[in-house]
């Protein structure tokens, strides 16, 4: 099995939609999709191809670590942890953006420490950093809406689709941190020893994406 | 005395191998104490593969570290000499913090510093240790080579955010991001295309120099180009190992410069090997000699270790008390010397793993 290529795929849609894409290449395995077996694993040795599905914040890691060859895995999470791993392609989907959130008309008071609630601590004392704004970092899992409704933080930082949620609540943008998409990922060790299937699905998975 | 070089681990076995092939070149052995002042790390934050050290104070009052690197202690304590090469190799633990689960980490790291009045044969024979030491720790490992002098002939030399942002997504072969830093940085649009060719810029150095040589008129980075190819001419005669050109790799370039490389083994998911020229690190330091090495990551080496050995021992050996301690041990002795595993116990012990049992006074003993 360690020949061939594994992928760590995002559960969810947008991994659905990146198995998709491999499969459009020429690297299918129907099974993946068949949501009433309880396998973890899905290989197509034929194709030297083996897929798994991981938690979207997880590829990172086990791409890393070399239980993935390669993997997709959003920006967010790419600036968050940082892993040391190669990002060989932007895949033009899961189009969203990192962005900073508040109560409609919330006014900034740069003489008071700025209350952040988020799940991506890393990057939010990264960007606030670089503007030399003094912080308070609330790391949350979820539901970060809630935070500043409740008088929890000042505003958040989180991903932004379309803002409707944010404008069900009451709440606006008010600025980017950074623009996100789906990523190709490989293991860097991965990357000198399977070059020659990385270069293949990452040929193909690019012609797409020009398409 | 004889030892029995198949109970060592694997990292302890490419320690001695290692060893002896730098001996062999000769690499004297550096012994630093575990303790430096914290000043000497201070200064060269950047050069240090993580920027958390580990410090404390001690009886006088100093800030002291616990080393995380041992290069910039050879560094320190070598003298300016014209003409002279020092040689030397260390097996040392270094103190880091993880960057990813801030604990403290005790790895071990092996490696050699070629420092002094050196020239085009002493690059070439670090590059050369460099390759031998993969192919000693395996035969399925590859040395991929870069020259730092190609990014360096675009890039603006000022240390911004920015620039630090573009060698990171060179680095990361991520064409999308080269693009956009580069669009911040204003760099044109021939020379970023050069950029973003060598994020596939791998492989073969014969194809890769070619193909790169005819996207290019810069005359720095066609010297660079030949620089290269010529080292890589001259080590091209190692066998066991795969020599590829790999222009995504970017050691930090205010200390590095010249050629820079990085080794891998198969089954291990990071690099083990990482190294090159650092003349700027050299002048930083006030020295005016250049230098070249590299270090070995052996804590990387444990997840090759294939002790799949299916038994803690091969005999279970059961006495009673009524047994005397001289028969035991006469039967432990008997066995050992027949080159067999021997664990001497009352009863079976929960988790013990065994080939055969034998119990002292049953038949047969």
């Amino acid at each position: 099995m360690s020949e061939l290529l594994q992928v760590a795929l995002p559960k969810g849609r947008l991994g659905e939609k990146v198995y998709e894409m491999f499969a459009k290449a020429g690297f299918e395995c129907p099974e993946v999709l068949d949501k009433t077996t309880r396998k973890l694993i899905f290989e197509n040795s034929e194709k030297g191809i083996c897929y798994f599905w991981v938690k979207p914040s997880d590829v990172a890691i086990y791409v890393e670590r070399g239980a993935a060859d390669i993997g997709v895995a959003g920006k967010d999470i790419l600036l968050e942890y940082k892993p040391e791993i190669f990002e060989l392609l932007d895949l033009n989907i899961g189009r969203c953006r990192l962005a900073v959130a508040a109560k409609r008309g919330f006014r900034d008071r740069p003489e008071r420490t700025l209350r952040v609630a988020t799940k991506f601590p890393n990057v939010t004392l990264d960007y606030y950093g670089k503007k030399c704004r003094d912080i308070d970092i609330i790391k949350l899992n979820g539901s970060i809406e809630l935070a500043p409704i409740l008088g929890l933080s000042d505003v958040i930082v989180d991903i932004v689709e379309t803002g409707t949620t944010l404008l069900e609540n009451n709440l606006e943008p008010t600025e980017t941190v950074a623009p996100i998409s789906a990523r190709l990922v490989a293991n860097r060790s991965s990357f000198q020893f399977k070059n020659e299937a990385i270069t293949k699905v990452l040929g193909e998975l690019r012609r797409q994406v020009q398409e | 005395m004889k030892i029995d070089t198949s109970i060592l681990k694997n990292e302890e076995k490419v320690i001695l191998n290692l060893r002896s092939i730098y001996k062999q070149y000769g690499y004297s052995c550096f012994k630093m104490s575990k303790f430096e002042e914290y000043d000497l790390y201070g200064q060269n934050k950047e050069f240090l593969v993580s920027d958390s050290v580990i410090t404390f104070t001690d009886t006088s009052g100093k800030l002291m570290a616990l080393k995380p690197d041992v290069t910039l202690s050879i560094v320190k304590q070598t003298k300016n000499v014209c003409g002279q090469v020092d040689r030397y190799y260390y097996n040392e633990n270094v103190y880091r913090i993880s960057e990813k689960t801030h604990v403290y980490k005790e790895i071990m790291q092996t490696g050699l510093e070629c420092i002094g009045d050196i020239g085009k044969y002493n690059i070439c024979e670090v590059l050369r240790l460099a390759a031998m030491s993969l192919a000693s720790i395996s035969g399925d490992s590859i040395l991929n080579i870069s020259h730092l002098g190609v990014v360096s002939a675009i890039i603006p030399e000022i240390n911004t955010q920015d620039t630090q942002l573009l060698l990171g997504c060179i680095e990361e072969k991520n064409p999308h991001g080269i693009k956009e830093a580069c669009e911040r940085l204003g760099v044109s649009s021939s020379d970023t295309e050069f950029l973003v060719s060598l994020t596939t810029a791998y492989g073969d150095a014969g194809e890769v120099i070619s193909s790169l040589r005819n996207r290019t008129t810069n005359e720095k980075i066609l010297v660079a180009l030949y620089e290269i190819e010529n080292i890589i001419g001259m080590i091209s005669d190692i066998s066991d190992i795969k020599i590829n050109v790999d222009f995504s790799i970017i050691n930090d370039i205010g200390y590095y410069n010249g050629l820079v490389f990085r080794g891998y083994v198969k089954g291990v998911p990071q690099r083990v090997l990482s190294g090159g020229q650092y003349d700027r690190l050299m002048t930083k330091m006030g020295k005016k000699s250049r230098a070249v090495g590299f270090a070995v990551y052996l804590d990387m080496l444990e997840r090759m270790d294939n002790d799949d050995t299916e038994y803690d021992t091969d005999v279970l050996l059961l006495y009673s008390a009524s047994d005397k301690p001289q028969d035991v041990m006469k039967m432990v002795n008997k066995l050992t010397s027949m080159g067999k595993k021997v664990t001497a116990e009352m009863r079976i012990p929960e988790k013990l793993t065994y080939r055969e049992i034998i119990e002292i006074g049953k038949e047969g003993n």
